[in-house]
């Protein structure tokens, strides 16, 4: 038995989707970043896959620049994490929404 | 044969990983599990012939990212579980049919694509790092330069967002926002 792309399609597909029922249903907004970290690394994984199938650099090169973006993402999100837990004194979401709808 | 061994583990252990990140109620537990997670993708990278990609996701994601995680963490409280309320289950279906999909025609792509021919082929001969240093600065130069820029954006917001009123308690607010700025406009009247 050969592990072909399939295999690594249908692994990305699942991590994406564990990433995603986190981000519907935590309510915490320290959860969400981590959901949103899982559903990047399912994607990377995917792309890396697909270059490889092709034989081409380009998936590795677009792996690269989410690496890139996740990372100044975590910069500037836990600066505004800290800035609104001083505001609220909790990372709830329920707590922080001040629209109603 | 180790090939397929090798994928089994590090997709059983990825996939248990995320859920209790997922699932945990425990900020820590969640973290933890995490960065233990990315090491495990990292381990896909490498059965993929993507070396340097390995090593950056090891370098950046488990030691940058989840070190500011690490960091971040201690501004809130982690010690006390977290409670969440559920609402609205029928949005979840929905949002999840549409990500389905999304799947269909991702899982797809090999079939659609099957005369894509390889714009920057991986060349024989040459390391992958070599081989990414190649493409990386001839045609993908403008978004690396972009990129650096972007990181460097991110660098100064965070520091300007959290590197405000730092020398002042976080979890024991007794003074009100009013009061905090009074001091602070006293400390630079000083």
């Amino acid at each position: 038995m050969e592990i072909g792309i399939g295999h690594y399609l249908i692994l990305a597909g699942l991590l994406f989707s564990i990433g995603f029922v986190g981000v519907l249903r935590r309510k915490n907004l320290l959860m969400l970043f981590f959901a949103t970290e899982v559903m990047l690394n399912a994607v990377n994984v995917a792309f890396t896959a697909i270059g490889n199938y092709y034989g081409d650099l380009s998936g590795q090169m677009f792996a690269f620049f989410v690496i890139a973006v996740a990372a100044s993402e975590v910069a500037v999100g836990l600066g505004l994490l800290i800035v609104l837990y001083k505001k609220y004194g909790s990372l709830d979401l329920e707590t922080i929404s001040s629209m109603k709808g | 044969m180790y090939e397929v061994i090798a994928f089994y583990i590090f997709a059983i252990s990825t996939t248990i990983l995320f859920l209790i990140t997922v699932m945990s109620k425990n900020v820590l537990y969640a973290m933890t599990a995490l960065a233990a997670g990315m090491v495990m993708i990292s381990g896909f990278f490498f059965l993929l012939g993507a070396d340097f990609l390995g090593v950056v996701q090891l370098i950046v994601y488990v030691g940058a990212v989840m070190a500011l995680y690490a960091f971040a963490m201690m501004f809130f409280d982690a010690t006390k579980d977290i409670k969440e309320k559920h609402q609205n289950p029928a949005l979840v279906f929905l949002l999840g049919g549409l990500m389905a999909l999304v799947f269909v025609v991702m899982f797809s792509a090999p079939i659609i694509g099957e005369n894509v021919q390889a714009l920057y082929p991986i060349v024989d001969g040459v390391g992958n790092a070599q081989a990414v240093g190649m493409v990386l600065f001839t045609k993908y130069l403008v978004p690396f330069e972009v990129a650096a820029v972007m990181l460097l954006v991110a660098m100064i917001a965070g520091i300007i967002l959290a590197g405000k009123k730092m020398d002042y308690s976080l979890t024991e607010c007794e003074v009100s926002d009013q009061e905090l700025e009074d001091e602070i406009l006293k400390g630079e009247a000083k």
